[in-house]
């Protein structure tokens, strides 16, 4: 061999397979690697992180309040994280829950504002119809486009989300605007008839969030849809071959999973804000990305990281109000934590190698 | 009252264009960064506070390109050596950048006397707009060639310089090979990792450039959170409109600045349109020209074949 080949000095090698423990070790360790960068930053703003950490977890647990609000955070992340879960598994980039969020709550609201002297049981299950329909609706478009012309989803369903928060910014300054209402102009409160029931001081929306989990770890684990989806998000071309109707797929997989979200949208108008409000997605769609990321896509890792965010999440509004640091923290924090699990992936599945050794 | 409009409409254009230059870097090295928006927040962040407090337009543009290049490290370092899922990576820059950003803001408000944070006089003088004797008091042409600030005509000339760049040197024709196939690239003896590093950090910079217009000049030089807005976003869609060509994405991002201010010189008497109509044009036609071009497939106008997807050496 020539002497002079070139052999890089760092080289990436890959691992046959690590064992389950060395896994989870990996990725402990970038949590709590995570944490300290985040508590770093902290440090360098003049804070002790150990505080700030305390304060977090301490805001959300501290009273019975606290921890109702925690839960009140938690429900449209879970619901909507479970929600692109689905198309994430059929690798279709849906960034759109957000739209698809707004697009369900829109529809939900219709009912809510016009018909709420129907009975209290048939409205809210109409409203829950319709919030299913119109964010199912609202998911199916990129996915129609997606699977007939392969359109770029990821930035369809991006320019959707804004589409749908113009939509809301329309019905309020114009059709729905709340005739009472002095100032910025905004839509009415949701009559009582139309607002979502308490089940243990929180809106009985966290049933169907912790059922949905259920249910969607069974769709996607034990049915005949649930492994349609996970072959069209190996291969394609296997899907096909295998004789499946890849397009049908990718529409009835987005439907549910824009349907999913649009029921949270349902649930965040009429549970907690008692309106339509243009924050009525408020980012939960864009974090949910996250959280089924860090999740690794399972279910139960949903219920898990949506209630740890959620923690960060009211934690950093008690943090506000005892430092006046912003609520931003918990974005950061987020952010920080997932870099650091995306990185230390690579090192579960490969490994550097120094020096000139030959071979595999 | 046209001129008007045409000179506000680069003036609304300009963040995109940035935006929308540093993307094209990204994806022409073949990564799909959806962490425009937070590079460009960081930008917008970082060139604010430097300006406030060196209140010199030189180091206000050093920190903001530095602070877009660190979130572009960011992306590189786990989407090119880890070889981490490239739309999540992008995505949580957006939402860890945008986060930074605000949170700095809120938390140097707060250590301000009076509770807001407004530019020092000197380098508001050095980002007014231009006033070129002779030349910017001619009629059309003055208002619509030399009364900018020194932004627009920045964020144009690095658009120019781009377009050379991928069209007419070897480094970039080699960039927009590795975009395309970056296993035969390699094999060519082009160096991937290297050329990949370097455009997606300059890119990564010239989006802290947009974000500087936007902290500095939209809100007349006054700390206004979430400067950033969106327009990050606006300018990953322009890439497709703009078809990955830089100078396409100059004529694109003024086209798109007109959108965004075109329910403010738009005479109400012919059509009277609710203002969120104009607010959702530019989502709008982004959404329809992405449908049209992957309806047509025009060869020329793809995206780098090579884009999101990531490359890994031993695997080629």
């Amino acid at each position: 061999m020539n002497k002079k080949s070139y052999l890089p000095f760092i080289r990436i090698v890959k691992i046959s397979e690590r064992s389950g423990k060395d896994t989870i070790k990996i990725r402990l360790v970038a949590f709590a690697l995570a944490l300290a960068a985040g508590g770093l930053f902290t440090l360098f703003l003049g804070y002790n992180p150990l505080e700030l950490y305390g304060t977090i977890i301490s805001g959300a647990f501290r009273s019975k309040m606290a921890f109702q609000a925690t839960i009140r955070f938690m429900v449209p992340l879970l619901m909507s994280s479970l929600g692109v879960v689905l198309a994430f598994k059929m690798k279709f980039w849906n960034i759109g829950a957000e739209g698809q969020i707004i697009a369900g709550a829109v529809c939900a609201s219709y009912f809510a504002l016009f018909h709420d002297t129907w009975p209290h049981f048939l409205l809210l299950l109409v409203m829950f119809i319709a919030g299913a329909l119109g964010g199912g609706l609202w998911g199916l478009i990129p996915a129609y486009f997606k699977s007939k012309f392969d359109t770029n989803e990821t930035l369809f369903t991006l320019m959707l989300n804004y589409i749908a928060l113009h939509v809301i910014t329309y019905l309020r300054d114009g059709p729905w605007k709340d005739p009472g209402s002095s100032g910025f102009p905004k839509i009415a409160r949701f009559a009582p008839n139309a607002q979502l029931d308490k089940v243990l001081g929180v809106h009985f929306g966290w049933i169907i969030a912790l059922l949905l989990v259920v249910l969607v770890f069974i769709y996607l684990k034990y049915t005949k849809h649930g492994y349609e989806i996970s072959v069209v998000g190996e291969s394609k071309s296997t899907a096909r071959y295998a004789g499946m109707n890849v397009k049908k797929i990718i529409l009835r997989t987005m439907f549910i999973s824009g349907s999913i979200c649009g029921i949270t949208g349902m649930i965040q108008a009429a549970g907690s804000d008692m309106t339509l409000a243009s924050s009525v997605a408020g980012g939960v769609g864009f974090t949910a990305i996250i959280v089924s990321w860090l999740a690794y896509l399972n279910p139960f890792g949903i219920l898990l990281v949506s209630f740890l965010f959620s923690i960060l999440e009211k934690g950093s509004s008690v943090m506000q109000s005892t430092y006046g640091l912003s609520t931003y923290f918990a974005s950061v924090l987020q952010g920080i934590i997932l870099f650091f699990i995306l990185g230390c992936e690579f090192f579960i599945r490969y490994k550097f190698v120094l020096g000139k050794k030959g071979g595999r | 009252m046209f001129v008007k409009f045409l000179s506000a409409a680069v003036f609304a254009g300009t963040p995109l264009l940035f935006g929308t230059t540093g993307e094209i870097m990204n994806e022409k090295a073949g990564h799909l960064n959806l962490g425009v928006e937070g590079m460009m927040a960081m930008g917008a962040c970082a060139g604010f506070m430097a300006g406030f407090f060196y209140d010199s337009i030189i180091i206000a543009l050093l920190a903001a390109f530095l602070a877009g290049m660190l979130g572009a490290l960011i992306y590189a370092l786990l989407t090119i050596t880890f070889m981490a899922n490239q739309n999540v990576t992008g995505l949580t820059l957006s939402i860890f950048g945008v986060g930074i950003c605000n949170f700095v803001g809120e938390f140097m408000l707060l250590n301000s006397p009076s509770n807001t944070l407004k530019l020092p006089e000197h380098i508001t003088a050095q980002i007014s707009n231009l006033n070129i004797p002779g030349l910017s008091t001619v009629p059309v042409f003055g208002p619509l060639l030399f009364q900018y600030n020194i932004f627009v005509y920045l964020a144009a000339l690095i658009a120019l310089i781009c377009g050379i760049y991928y069209n007419h040197t070897k480094t970039g024709l080699n960039v927009r090979a590795i975009g395309e196939n970056p296993g035969a690239a390699d094999a060519a003896g082009i160096k991937v990792t290297k050329l990949k590093y370097i455009n997606l950090l300059v890119g990564g910079g010239i989006c802290g450039l947009g974000g500087a217009y936007c902290s500095m000049i939209i809100n007349g030089g006054v700390w206004m959170n979430n400067p950033v807005n969106g327009q990050g976003w606006i300018a990953v869609a322009l890439v497709i409109f703009a078809s990955w060509k830089p100078y396409r994405a100059i004529f694109g991002s003024f086209i798109f600045g007109a959108f965004s201010i075109l329910k403010y010189y738009f005479p109400k008497t012919i059509i009277s349109l609710p203002n969120a109509f104009y607010d959702m044009l530019p989502f709008i036609i982004t959404a329809l020209v992405l449908v049209i071009t992957s309806i047509r497939k025009s060869k020329e106008n793809q995206q780098p074949a090579s884009c999101g997807v990531n490359y890994y050496r031993e695997e080629r």
